[in-house]
């Protein structure tokens, strides 16, 4: 069935090749090959991985569904911080048990839970573990509460919404207000998630604390790619087929959908949650990557940088969405990390760690208006030149 | 209270035998107290001086604070100036000039804390001195530190006090030291029963002075206290406090913490063992309780104390709060004037949340009514709308750097940031919106794009600290009504400015030709083009007054707020959520929904007042769920003007 799925889709054929081909050169370039890229490299390109992911979860929902949701990345911000809790308790447990191996007595459960409670939540002023981390102590119920927690939560946001006929704008701003509450409530110190210190140190893999890093984030690297070749395959087999005409025929008008007689509103909450619980399990790959989430991250900008990339990648097509993640946010981490050179004019020089922003923001309107089927229309044109 | 005001003149009434005295025969009655006084003795003197009604008292005691009082040869008192090796000498009870060489003289030097005590008596001569400002200083102090001795010259100088504003104060200040310290309870009941009205944060302050209480503890309730109430341990006292109250009282001795035996364990491990506990089990509470039973059954740690045996030694004793006035019925008269005190604060609260949920409310207005217009009327969803709000904010910030009055920088700013945000609306509407119109959520993304560009550009221009923009003297300050309800006058001014700019709006819209025609291009572009009306012109005018709105808002929000460029961020959300919930394309729904959002938020930190980071997140999940039940907002477009 996959197979013939697959031949049918030579495009999701030939994205596989060449992620296939990416891992095996950046094996070679890493560590473990020839050494000439860096560990953190490395990470760069997995978490660029990550947020590729993300974005053709975003594609399915905006380019093919017609939604534009400003709340996937705050799917993702949860993703990561549920997979985070449990890095985060692990890892002080085991510290914790370190410094009671030296004393006389052995220590009770209590006395364990208390000092790991100290320490993850001295910064914010407590030491009582939040109802929220009940499971932390568990990598299978966190990691299961990955998908559980975005998945019910956009099926309740999306039921809520797609069943009062929210549309448009306004079901963007809607979105954006969601992901703003969330982040708002992050941000208090009696969240139960540390406030805006976030969670921490999670580049530490519990039970590998001997491996080195560049192994590990080697090791994500192809677990990000796996993910991403897996959701890839997912998505295009979602969106061709029947059900895709159908998501497509939803975003070209929906009300002549609706007459057809398809329950539009099934189709919206199956795609909006689907996405959803993706974009959350990038993310869940993404943080032990950077190491640190903070409620700084799902501000509402980071949705609309999503929509960005996938605007500039070229929307209605996976690949262009995965171009636009990969392009716009190594492009931004070149030029505001320092990489790009100066400009001088005479009277002033262009610092683009300064001016990048500017640009990124004026480009984002040149494609919006002159080329709104993005990097990937490009492609397109090339690839199959109109006869 | 005029009792008590009769009581005190008589008390205060020159008695004919201490005006035959004069001041050099009372102070020789205490000459080595005068000469050498102590801060505690000096009282004796005072009060005789105080008594005399000699009318030169004041200013010996003045001159004697100020180190200016000598002694001489013979014990007599001068006030005296040296002069190299004379002393110019003044009389102290006829002012007579004269002068003396200085030898024989010694000059009386009272140290600090005398000279605050006799400061303090002069309190009461200072209070009918001729002069206003020494007499506001004199009552002011007693305000800051009332003591049962000034009451009675306080009560003596009311009748004579021409000004009438210093005698209200005089009278309400007299009021409040009877109901602490009148002699009579009956003049303090009617004192503390007339402070029932008065919701000023001094008369709370006397009231629970009255009514201040120490916790207390007994084996049986003493039937002599003056008991406020019982507590119960673990209800209105929690049982370890009550348990540190019996420890410091040596009722009962602590709790044995777990750290506690876990170093009594500790040092008692003797082959690997405790008792017969072995180590590596001390890993639970119970093994570790059994195993310091043993040690303490062997005697070397004294007897574990658990909370079981807290809550069995509670019980047998009461736990009270006593007030410190033992009299029952000046406590009683207390407490309901304070009742009825704090029902008229919670009154006066109420209206001063109404009062800043009105300017909350007129905030939001400002920030939205623009975007009423692009987004409400047009239908152009553009997310740079904050970033105007910035750029009149900095166009305030930028002329009152050339302007250095404030008054005229604002009166400068308004309209020319009117023009600089109209002209980059404009802009805007030509040079993007223009191609947009029928794909909203492509404008969304581009004004976004617009929007962080805009961001950086100022963060590059001006920084990313926060720039000040000054509100003209006359601004400052705040309204009183009384120590509860009081409102800044900055923020009457915001909410001046939106009622004016709701009527303006309505008239452009209403009356107008513009107004007209913008209808009618919203409504129906191709038959308005049809009628002659240029739907371009008027997109791009309509376009324009939408963002020049924002930039007065922009100003507004500078004056109250500090200007960032982060300032559109923080209100671009709840712009469009004020616009959406109110109702989109109505004016009056945009107000609707400020209001609704204003209170709301207002409501919302009132119930959670330590936490406005709450408050925002509840508001916001509010309105997603009210969109759920109104989706048209709350005053809904009705009929042909409804469909889109």
């Amino acid at each position: 069935m996959t197979n013939s799925f697959l031949m049918r889709n030579p495009s999701t054929l030939w994205f596989l090749l060449g992620l296939s081909l990416f891992t095996i050169v950046v094996t070679a370039l890493s560590d473990a090959g020839v050494g000439v890229m860096s560990t953190s490299f490395v990470k760069t390109l997995g978490k660029t991985l990550c947020l590729c992911l993300i974005a053709v979860a975003m594609d399915v929902v905006w380019g093919y569904c017609g939604i534009l949701s400003l709340g996937h990345f705050a799917f993702f911000g949860i993703g990561g911080y549920a997979v985070g809790m449990w890095l985060m308790y692990a890892r002080t447990e085991g510290i914790v048990l370190d410094s009671f191996a030296s004393q006389t007595i052995p220590p009770t459960p209590q006395e364990v839970t208390d000092a790991i409670g100290n320490q993850i939540f001295g910064v914010v002023g407590s030491s009582e573990f939040p109802m929220i981390w009940a499971f932390s102590d568990s990598l299978i119920l966190q990691l299961l509460l990955v998908v559980l927690v975005p998945g019910v939560l956009a099926l309740l946001f999306g039921w809520l919404a797609f069943r009062s006929r929210v549309t448009g704008v306004y079901l963007s701003i809607l979105t954006q207000a969601m992901t703003l509450a969330l982040a708002l409530y992050l941000f208090q110190n009696d969240s139960g998630l540390r406030g805006n210190n976030g969670l921490s140190g999670l580049q530490n893999i519990p039970g590998f604390e001997d491996t080195p890093q560049s192994t590990i984030s080697l090791a994500f690297f192809y677990a990000s790619a796996l993910a991403v070749g897996l959701g890839y395959v997912l998505f295009a087999w979602i969106t061709s087929g029947k059900m895709g005409s159908v998501i497509k025929a939803i975003r070209d008008n929906e009300s002549r959908v609706r007459f057809l007689g398809y329950h539009v509103e099934s189709y919206k909450l199956f795609v909006f949650t689907i996405t959803a619980v993706v974009a959350a399990i990038a993310g869940a790959l993404y943080y032990p990557q950077a190491g640190i989430i903070n409620p700084a991250e799902i501000a509402p900008i980071a949705s609309i940088y999503l929509a960005v990339w996938v605007a500039i990648g070229g929307r209605g097509r996976l690949y262009g969405a995965v171009i636009g993640a990969a392009f716009v946010s190594l492009l931004s981490s070149w030029f505001t990390g320092g990489g790009a050179p100066a400009i001088p004019l005479g009277f002033y020089t262009i610092q683009w760690t300064d001016w990048w922003l500017v640009l990124l923001g004026l480009s984002f309107v040149a494609v919006t208006l002159y080329a709104p089927k993005g990097i990937g229309g490009l492609f397109d044109y090339l690839v199959r030149k109109p006869s | 209270m005029t009792r008590v005001l009769i009581m005190l003149a008589m008390l205060l009434g020159f008695s004919p035998a201490a005006q035959a005295q004069d001041l050099q025969n009372l102070l020789q009655t205490h000459a080595e107290e005068v000469a050498s006084p102590g801060r505690r003795t000096v009282g004796v003197v005072l009060d005789d001086l105080a008594g005399s009604g000699i009318p030169q008292v004041a200013t010996f005691l003045e001159q004697w604070q100020e180190k200016n009082v000598w002694q001489g040869p013979e014990g007599l008192f001068f006030i005296a100036t040296e002069d190299g090796d004379t002393l110019s000498l003044t009389d102290i009870d006829n002012g007579t000039q004269s002068s003396a060489p200085a030898v024989g003289f010694t000059q009386l030097k009272p140290n600090g804390g005398v000279r605050r005590v006799i400061g303090t008596a002069l309190v009461q001569f200072q209070l009918m001195d001729p002069d206003l400002t020494r007499r506001t200083t004199a009552v002011a102090s007693i305000a800051r530190r009332p003591e049962a001795s000034q009451l009675a010259p306080l009560l003596g100088s009311i009748e004579g006090e021409s000004d009438a504003a210093l005698k209200a104060r005089k009278i309400q200040l007299a009021n409040f030291l009877s109901a602490s310290f009148a002699d009579d309870p009956a003049d303090r009941i009617s004192a503390i029963t007339s402070l029932s009205t008065d919701v000023s944060v001094e008369a709370r302050a006397v009231l629970n002075q009255i009514l201040t209480t120490s916790t207390g503890v007994a084996a049986q309730l003493p039937s002599d206290a003056n008991i406020a109430h019982v507590l119960t341990p673990g209800a209105e006292i929690s049982l370890d406090a009550a348990y540190a109250l019996l420890i410091d009282d040596g009722l009962a001795t602590p709790i044995t913490t777990a750290e506690e035996i876990k170093s009594a364990l500790a040092a008692n491990i003797v082959d690997g063992r405790v008792g017969d506990v072995p180590v590596v089990q001390l890993n639970t509470t119970d093994n570790r309780a059994r195993a310091y039973a043993q040690l303490a059954q062997a005697g070397t740690v004294p007897a574990l104390v658990t909370a079981t045996n807290r809550d069995a030694t509670l019980a047998g004793y009461v736990f009270f709060e006593t007030y410190d006035e033992d009299n029952a019925t000046i406590t009683t008269a207390a407490k309901t004037a304070l009742a009825s005190v704090e029902t008229r604060v919670a009154v006066g609260q109420a209206a001063d949340l109404t009062l800043d949920a009105l300017s909350l409310a007129s905030i939001y207005f400002l920030a939205a009514i623009g975007l009423a217009i692009t987004f409400g009327v047009m239908g152009v969803i553009n997310m740079a709308h904050g970033e105007f709000i910035m750029m009149g904010a900095y166009t305030g910030y930028v002329v009152q750097l050339f302007v250095p009055s404030y008054t005229a920088s604002i009166i400068i700013a308004l309209p020319l940031a009117f023009a600089v945000t109209f002209g980059a609306g404009v802009a805007m509407e030509r040079l993007v919106i223009r191609h947009l119109y029928h794909r909203p959520l492509e404008t969304l993304l581009a004004t976004f794009g617009i929007s962080i560009a805009l961001q950086q550009l100022a963060k590059n221009i001006f920084g990313t600290q926060a720039r000040p923009l000054t509100s003209p003297a006359w601004l400052d300050g705040a309204l009183v009504f009384n120590d509860v309800v009081q409102i800044s006058y900055i923020r009457i001014a915001i909410f001046v400015l939106a009622v004016i700019f709701l009527f303006l709006i309505l008239f452009v819209l209403k009356r107008t030709r513009l107004g007209l025609e913008v209808r009618a291009v919203t409504q129906n572009p191709g038959m308005a083009a049809s009628m002659g009306i240029n739907p371009d012109r008027i997109n791009m005018l309509t376009f324009g007054l939408g963002s020049g709105i924002a930039g007065i808002a922009g100003v507004a929000i500078g004056l109250y707020a500090k200007v960032t460029s982060e300032m559109g961020a923080d209100y671009i959300v709840q712009s469009f959520m004020t616009v959406v919930v109110g109702g989109v394309g109505n004016v009056w729904g945009t107000l609707a929904g400020a209001s609704l959002i204003g209170f709301l938020q207002k409501g919302i930190e009132w119930l959670n007042p330590s936490n406005t980071l709450a408050a925002q997140t509840y508001m916001i999940l509010f309105i997603i769920l009210f969109i759920q039940f109104r989706p048209k907002g709350i005053v809904a477009l009705k009929g042909r003007a409804a469909a889109d």
